[in-house]
């Protein structure tokens, strides 16, 4: 077992694991946080993408100990039981949520996209949003949702 | 049934998705992330060899392993192995292919369950897997449709051949000869592909010993179906087996069928006395989730010489895999069947040979042969308008069944003996739809053009989709003390927006608000039985079961309230939240929960309906590289009525993308030995948002259903249908009919290969 410290959804924690344990298994597993999916275990789909120290990360190629020190958000970080913020309404307004096993990584990605770009145009949210897999939408939803959401960004960057 | 008093209010309109909330949360419920004290983890040691006879599995040494505590085989199960019967289709021929739910002396594909190990962790069990000794000695692998029908290696050495069932779709008499008949033949394939659901597949086994009672989370679709095989493969009465539906990641007809591993589950934890989770990885899943769409065809258009088709004759195969379980059935009759589509064929022959191979079993995947027969149909057309130099939308338009012709027979399938017949809607309409959509008059001085190095050209194709299948669904609506209606349906969700829809139409009936109606669906504890959702099925089915169930209850509760307010029946009016009598006394929905108040709802049904449409496309294709760009793909489709046009939209948009994949990219390869040379999504290319930006569909409702008070057909595998045909006619199309697309997919190395040998 190894032992380190780090902030998840701004927690911090301290962990103990096997070093062969992998971030998403520590998150889903020992934290429970299982809004984080896995699809592929091998880094392509993108469903496990978590923000790590503000960059999308997959969470199924990285090992859990790399993480000391970070802080980590995963799609439960990025929500309130309030209301749902203006990406996730953005989504559900445009229907870009079918059977949403891919969309927590989605939205972390295209959070983590537009925080750093909020005037990302169709090409750049395109290029960006193709290392996400979604076997449901045809993604043309995602887009409309993720241009949407856009002036949100722009005005919490102003 | 009566039409109801308030105009709906929420059927029809484009409402956003209860599931929502909690999916964009991250508070969805999978599979994966039920865990139980105690649990243990599941791990399948799968054959890595396409056919042979297993002569030994040593397990000591995995037994060894901390932290594993089974190891389970064939012989842990017992004699005789349990096999997987049909679902959809049976018959008693077919029973010499089941599938034994773990390899029995023989493994037959790739990925077959040998062995497994059950332990503490995941990790530990695959850590087990690895120091299993297998020995299998190999016989001669079967892979492609050929060697299955010349039959030197059989798999099931006692049946005598690998042709484990032909049907045959008849309609007239097509072999007869037709006055100047002009005869356009052509061989024409599609590959292996599958639905690739994004959630993997997952079970989460719990047997109670005390009660007898084995409860399973991880069935989708079909939870009755499943139950009643399960209950019997492990002994039990169905009241016993309770199957508990949490959030599913996709269905597109793969998820959710029976498969080894929902026996092999549920066993090892009654067998160990503990909980048991398995979550597939993508490995196994491209390994063992079904495969689908593997079909080679010979196929004869017979064209009289204005331009009428006569008839349409051939063989077609279809590569289904090691055995015939679950739902195999339904692609090679589908092929057969709806090889005519929307168009007017009155002599049909087509002989559908289900072969065995060692590959890996298939199954349906969203409109299952309908794509496949698509792509030969359109492909034939396109090649007979240019033979007889018919403009080629004239000629589909001459040939669409017209509306005074339906209900339209479409060719008798057998066996068993299924005759179907289309049931309504304006084909030349949706065809017009999809021509003006994507510009087919402006875009006639593109066709074949050569700009900035690439070729334009344009594709058409019409299609239908079917839906709502039988044989009924049923609903209970219960009123609830918190003055909320409780409605419990046999429909199941695999992600489609079902809680959604439905809950629309439960409202509407009840003439109250959304919040006030709570589903529950596709556990089998809800209702007596239920049918779960294939075959675009649960918005008809399960929508008019609600509507008939909740029709009853306010019958009850119109009695009730009567019976409180001294007064008749018929003199009191349902408002929301409450019954108000004649004297404007009223008693509320949550005083009359209390009398139990329920209706049930069986809707039963034996015939299908079709939503209908037609795609066009525009490409170009670049012939130094066979890259084909889709600069615009529009479809057109009339689904009878919209139940949420928001959600249809998204429906078939994904459809089409689904599609596109199976047209482009996607493809299951084998090599000569029956190994998957594809198996990580680095191998199988599914589409990504950058390759198909722009994908337009047009919904609409128009010519309603003739079944269910709804009016509503069955939709959602429209999309996807049409693409392999109307793609391929593109490309012809851009390169001047120089290339003749006839095998999928359509990769740049494919089309490239075309544009060589054409010179």
């Amino acid at each position: 077992m190894i032992a380190f410290d780090l902030t998840v959804n701004g927690e911090s924690r301290s962990a103990a694991v096997e070093p062969r344990t992998t971030l998403v298994d520590y998150l889903r597993g020992e934290l429970r946080l299982t809004g984080t999916h896995v699809a592929c275990a091998h880094g392509v789909c993108g469903a496990c993408t978590v923000l790590v120290d503000g960059q999308p990360m997959r969470s199924c190629l990285m090992l859990a100990v790399q993480a000391e020190g970070a802080q980590v958000t995963t799609v439960e970080g990025l929500s309130n039981p309030e209301a749902l913020t203006p990406l996730q309404a953005a989504f559900r307004k445009h229907a870009a949520v079918q059977c949403g096993f891919c969309t927590p990584g989605i939205l972390t990605t295209m959070h983590a996209l537009l925080t750093n770009e909020p005037h990302a145009d169709e090409a750049r949210i395109r290029e960006v949003l193709s290392g996400n897999l979604c076997r449901c939408t045809g993604y043309m939803a995602i887009v409309a949702a993720v241009l949407d959401a856009r002036a949100h960004y722009a005005g919490a960057a102003a | 049934m009566n039409a109801p008093v308030r105009p709906n209010i929420h059927v029809g309109q484009p409402i956003e998705r209860i599931e929502d909330l909690r999916l964009l949360r991250g508070d969805g419920f999978f599979t994966d992330d039920a865990t139980r004290p105690g649990m243990l983890h599941a791990a399948f040691l799968r054959s890595p060899i396409a056919h042979g006879t297993i002569k030994q599995i040593d397990t000591a040494a995995a037994r060894a392993l901390p932290g594993v505590v089974a190891v389970i085989t064939a012989q842990t199960i017992g004699s005789p192995v349990p096999v997987i019967p049909m679902r959809l289709a049976p018959l008693e021929q077919l029973a010499p292919y089941f599938q034994p739910v773990i390899a029995d002396r023989k493994v037959r594909y790739v990925g077959e369950p040998v062995a497994v190990v059950l332990a503490e962790s995941a990790a530990v069990a695959e850590d087990a897997l690895e120091l299993i000794t297998l020995d299998i000695a190999p016989l001669p692998p079967v892979v492609d449709t050929a060697a299955a029908l010349a039959g030197q290696t059989l798999l099931f050495e006692a049946e005598g051949t690998n042709n484990g069932i032909v049907y045959t779709a008849t309609k007239g008499d097509a072999r007869a000869e037709f006055p100047g008949e002009r005869i356009i033949r052509a061989k024409i394939d599609t590959q292996r592909h599958f639905a690739l659901t994004m959630e993997p597949r997952g079970l989460l086994a719990e047997w109670d010993e005390a009660a007898g009672i084995m409860r399973v989370i991880g069935v989708a679709k079909v939870p009755w179906a499943t139950r009643g095989m399960l209950a019997k493969q492990l002994g039990l009465p169905e009241e016993k087996v309770e199957l508990l539906e949490v959030d599913v990641g996709g269905g597109f007809g793969q998820r959710g069928e029976f498969y080894p591993e929902d026996f092999l589950v549920p066993f090892a934890a009654r067998h160990v006395g503990r909980p048991v989770k398995w979550i597939e990885d993508r490995r196994e899943h491209l390994l063992a989730a079904n495969h689908a769409r593997e079909f080679d065809a010979d196929l004869e258009l017979v064209v009289s010489p204005d331009g009428l088709i006569q008839a349409i004759r051939g063989t077609i195969n279809g590569n289904l895999g090691a055995y015939l379980r679950a739902n195999v059935a339904i692609a090679p009759r589908n092929v057969g069947q709806f090889l005519s589509g929307p168009y007017a064929i009155p002599n049909i022959h087509v002989v559908v040979n289900g072969l065995l191979t060692n590959k890996t079993p298939t199954g349906t995947y969203r409109g299952p042969g309908r794509f496949e027969a698509d792509f030969f149909r359109e492909r034939l057309l396109e090649l007979a308008a240019a033979e007889l130099d018919i403009d080629r939308v004239e000629f589909r338009r001459r040939n669409l069944v017209k509306v005074d012709e339906m209900p339209y027979p479409l060719a008798t399938v057998s066996p068993p003996v299924k005759e179907e017949k289309l049931d309504s809607g304006d084909y030349a309409m949706t065809l017009d739809g999809a021509l003006k959509e994507i510009g087919w008059a402006e875009k006639q001085a593109l066709k074949g053009r050569l700009i900035d190095g690439r070729y334009h050209g344009l594709g058409i194709g019409c299609f239908i989709e079917g839906g709502a299948a039988g044989p009924r669904e049923r609903a209970r609506a219960e009123l609830v003390e918190d003055g909320t209606v409780a409605v419990y349906v046999g429909s199941a969700l695999v992600g489609q927006g079902l809680e959604t829809v439905l809950t629309q139409i439960a409202a509407d009936c009840m003439e109250c608000a959304m919040d006030s109606i709570r589903l529950f669906h596709g556990s089998t504890p809800y209702v007596v039985e239920g049918f779960g959702s294939f075959h675009s099925r649960s918005t008809t089915m399960g929508g008019t079961a609600i509507a008939l169930a909740i029709e009853e209850l306010r019958a009850r509760m119109r009695e009730a309230a009567a019976q409180r307010l001294g007064c008749a029946a018929d003199a009191v009016r349902i408002e929301e939240g409450q019954v108000v009598g004649p004297d404007g006394r009223a008693v509320t929905w949550a005083d009359l929960a209390a009398g139990k108040l329920a209706g049930d709802g069986v809707f039963s049904n034996h015939t299908h309906t079709y939503s209908y449409g037609a795609a066009a496309a525009h490409v170009t294709v670049d012939p130094r590289t066979g890259h084909v760009a889709v600069l615009d793909f529009v479809i057109v489709e009339d689904v009878g009525r919209m139940i949420n046009p928001l959600l249809l939209q998204g429906q078939v948009i994904g459809g089409v993308v689904q599609g596109l994949g199976g047209t482009f990219l996607e493809h299951l390869v084998y090599d000569e030995q029956g190994q998957l040379l594809t198996g990580s999504l680095a191998d199988y290319l599914v589409p990504t948002a950058t390759d198909y930006p722009s994908i337009r569909a047009v919904v609409m409702g128009v010519h309603r259903a003739t079944v269910g008070a709804l009016g509503a057909k069955g939709a959602g595998e429209g999309g996807t249908i049409p693409v392999g045909g109307v793609i391929a006619n593109a490309i012809a199309d851009a390169l001047s009919g120089r290339v003749q697309p006839m095998s999928l997919p359509l990769s740049p190395p494919q089309v490239w290969a075309m544009i060589k040998a054409a010179g």
